[in-house]
């Protein structure tokens, strides 16, 4: 593949990137991670650089996996945490924006709960900005882990069936997981509650059923999603007892599935209600690869958009 | 001072007139209209009369001034987003003689005070006309109606709850009883917001794409059935406002069928743009209703077109570019459109969907009739409130040159083709690009 020149972009979005931009990334992966594995794990790629990872949503496995894929390469790394308030919006969004490149930043992750801040503040940010997962609409560098996850576990991706079960309406992994696969020629399935799935998905090619038992068969990975709670703002499903009966990833249903099947999950994980602990810590899970190859993701996405050599 | 506006188009759907005549202003009312008006230039020398001024209007469409019967003008309370002064500025730069203005001010245009206020800051710029709207309830709270016969002897022509729909169907009621005693229309934001969890965009796919929260078109039509169905029980005319869905059109269209006293009006927006157009986040085109989808567009200019909706009105909602460069969810909703409703709407017109009488109807017989406001004809007698138009004027819409306080528009950088080139209010000409 020609090389492709990522640097200075910003990643708002998989919307944003063709599949040959995809598959570039994730090909440039394997160097990083093997740094990661090294006994002094640091490179001097971006010493110099400065990248501010600016979250007005808590985080705590994002925040630090971008942290440490900074230090590893040698940038320095300035976390700046925000309450969400309403005084925080505003204008204060671009005034933000502006002072950071007033200092000369040299990139900036942010993580907001409303879709679409990371727009908002490339419009008068120069330099590269990275959405580390903007409301319910994206969260492009969980989707590029996933997918290099089950690349490096299936050998390939495209013919491959994922399975996402959940809460995929407020999901934003769920969303540039989707983009993604379907980019990349993989099937994807959705299941989970009525209540819980997006107006005019199926439009968008990909299959749906609400029985989880029926839908696991066919798969190749199962990706569970967490119920966003605090997205909805109203009750989606009678109880969480109910919804664990019929979407918990359990032993016994993890059973009904191929053999080889990847059981994975984004995190935060609510164990017991939408997987059972016995699962999460099985030999099926590959639950903490992803957070392992999630570091080396984001350190080879850091390289290609800041231009270190 | 008189003025002959020469040789122009006279459109004037009230009258059923569509030809070329002179117009002839005579202290301020329409003195004649007439093939080659000589009178006014033929005196003897001694007369004392000042000459006439002399329009030429060849080329041109000499139209009843336009009437906007849905804008927020946000004095008092909002004087930053705009003032009486820059809305009516604005309106007659884009056309307009006449504007009816909503009551969410702050206060609230919920008593005589407010409207008279309102009627008082509009006469002292001696411009476009400003008819003021009266608050259905106190505080548009939804809880108990508001002064309504006060107001109505203060000037009100209608009575709206615009964007706080009246969500108690028993005060409904009420509102459309009392109002059609005192002969206003009830103006309906047709809105069950409690069918949405927030109101951000148009629910569908480009919602589920962008991850915003959705405002369900069906939110919409229960609202339009529930007042049309009130409107049939109590008699009051019910104008819906801004329809958005495909499904209110119909449901308009069914009740006009029944005999049902109802009105509808469409805004440039929403027969414009969809929800496409929210893809990038631009915060100019959140809006309540929000832009809907390719098949509502249709079914808005269908119902344009076999006069389903009476009336064009833009809904003009300035707000400050501040709020606007918030996040999508948080900006607050609505779009500035007294300066591009013409010309978007003459798109209309251009594609050979609406005659010029159909169109020009939409902004002056029609919301007249409405509102029930002496406005709206070239009729000999009536004031001279005139809209000329130059169907080819190309104009780019641009923040710089647009009057009105704030520049929220989703249009920017459009190029529109027609505008108006001259305002005549009461015989006065208050805007012109001749």
């Amino acid at each position: 593949m020609n090389p492709i020149d990522f640097r200075g972009r910003d990643l708002l979005g998989i919307e944003d990137l063709t599949a040959d931009e995809i598959r570039y990334i994730l090909d440039a992966v394997p160097p990083f991670k093997e740094i990661s594995e090294r006994d002094i794990k640091k490179v001097p790629t971006l010493r110099g650089k400065t990248i501010i990872n600016l979250f007005f949503e808590p985080s705590t496995r994002t925040r630090t996996s971008f942290e440490i894929a900074g230090k590893r390469l040698s940038a320095d790394v300035i976390n700046i945490s925000v309450a969400t308030s309403s005084v925080s919006k505003g204008e204060t969004l671009r005034d933000t924006a502006e002072n950071l490149h007033a200092m000369q930043a040299d990139a900036l992750v942010v993580r907001h709960s409303a879709a679409g801040v990371p727009h908002l503040l490339a419009r008068f940010l120069p330099s590269p900005v990275i959405n580390a997962g903007d409301g319910a609409h994206e969260h492009p560098t969980q989707a590029l882990l996933d997918l290099y996850t089950l690349q490096d576990k299936l050998g390939t991706l495209a013919g491959h069936t994922v399975l996402l079960v959940g809460d995929i309406a407020a999901s934003r992994v769920a969303r540039s997981n989707i983009l993604a696969m379907q980019k990349l020629d993989m099937h994807v399935c959705v299941c989970g509650p009525r209540t819980m799935l997006p107006m005019g998905i199926e439009q968008m090619g990909i299959e749906y059923t609400s029985d989880f038992d029926d839908a696991i068969q066919g798969a190749d990975a199962v990706m569970m999603l967490r119920i966003q709670r605090e997205r909805h703002g109203e009750v989606l499903f009678p109880s969480l007892q109910e919804y664990a009966e019929r979407y918990c990833l359990s032993a016994e249903r993890l059973r009904r599935a191929k053999s080889g099947v990847l059981v994975m999950h984004p995190g935060p994980m609510n164990r017991g209600v939408e997987i059972a602990p016995e699962v999460a810590d099985g030999l099926a899970s590959v639950i903490l690869e992803q957070v392992t190859n999630g570091v080396a993701v984001r350190m080879a996405l850091l390289y290609l958009l800041l231009g270190g050599n | 001072m008189e003025i002959l506006i020469c040789g122009g188009r006279v459109i004037d759907p009230a009258q059923g007139i569509d030809r070329h005549l002179d117009v002839w202003i005579v202290d301020g009312k329409i003195a004649e209209l007439g093939v080659d008006i000589r009178a006014p230039l033929q005196r003897a020398s001694g007369d004392p009369r000042p000459a006439p001024r002399i329009i030429a209007a060849q080329g041109c469409v000499v139209a009843p001034g336009f009437l906007d019967m849905h804008v927020h003008l946000r004095e008092p309370g909002f004087e930053y987003k705009e003032t009486i002064a820059t809305g009516l500025a604005a309106a007659a730069a884009g056309g307009f003689t006449a504007v009816a203005a909503m009551a969410n001010t702050q206060p609230v245009n919920d008593t005589p005070a407010v409207t008279e206020f309102m009627l008082r800051r509009a006469a002292a710029v001696r411009g476009t006309r400003l008819f003021p709207i009266g608050a259905v309830s106190v505080g548009l709270r939804g809880e108990e109606l508001a002064e309504l016969g006060g107001m109505h002897k203060a000037g009100i022509v209608g009575l709206s709850d615009d964007g706080m729909p009246v969500m108690n169907p028993r005060l409904a009621r009420r509102a459309m009883e009392y109002g059609r005693m005192l002969d206003l229309p009830i103006l309906s934001h047709c809105e069950d917001h409690r069918l949405s969890a927030s109101r951000v965009m148009h629910e569908g796919i480009v919602s589920t794409a962008l991850g915003l929260p959705g405002v369900l078109a069906v939110a919409e039509n229960v609202m339009v059935y529930r007042d049309i169905q009130l409107a049939a029980l109590t008699g009051a005319h019910l104008h819906v406002q801004h329809v958005s869905t495909a499904e209110a059109v119909d449901l308009v269209r069914r009740a006009k069928d029944k005999g049902i006293t109802v009105t509808a009006e469409a805004c440039p927006h929403h027969f414009t743009l969809t929800h496409e157009a929210v893809r990038g986040y631009d915060t100019n085109t959140k809006v309540n209703p929000p832009l809907r989808t390719a098949e509502d567009v249709e079914a808005i200019k269908a119902g344009l077109q076999d006069g389903t909706i009476d009336v064009i009105a833009s809904d003009h909602a300035p707000h400050h570019v501040s709020e606007k460069e918030q996040d999508y969810t948080a900006a607050p909703a609505g779009m500035i459109g007294l300066e591009t409703s013409v010309g978007l709407s003459l798109r209309l017109y251009h594609a050979g969907l609406l005659s010029l009488a159909q169109l020009i109807a939409k902004f002056t017989v029609q919301p007249a009739s409405v509102l029930g406001v002496p406005h709206g004809t070239l009729r000999v007698g009536s004031s001279a409130d005139v809209t000329i138009l130059d169907l080819d004027y190309a104009c780019e819409v641009e923040a710089a040159t647009l009057r009105s306080r704030s520049k929220n528009s989703p249009f920017l950088g459009w190029h529109l083709r027609g505008a108006a080139v001259a305002t005549i209010v009461g015989g006065e000409v208050i805007f012109e690009r001749l």
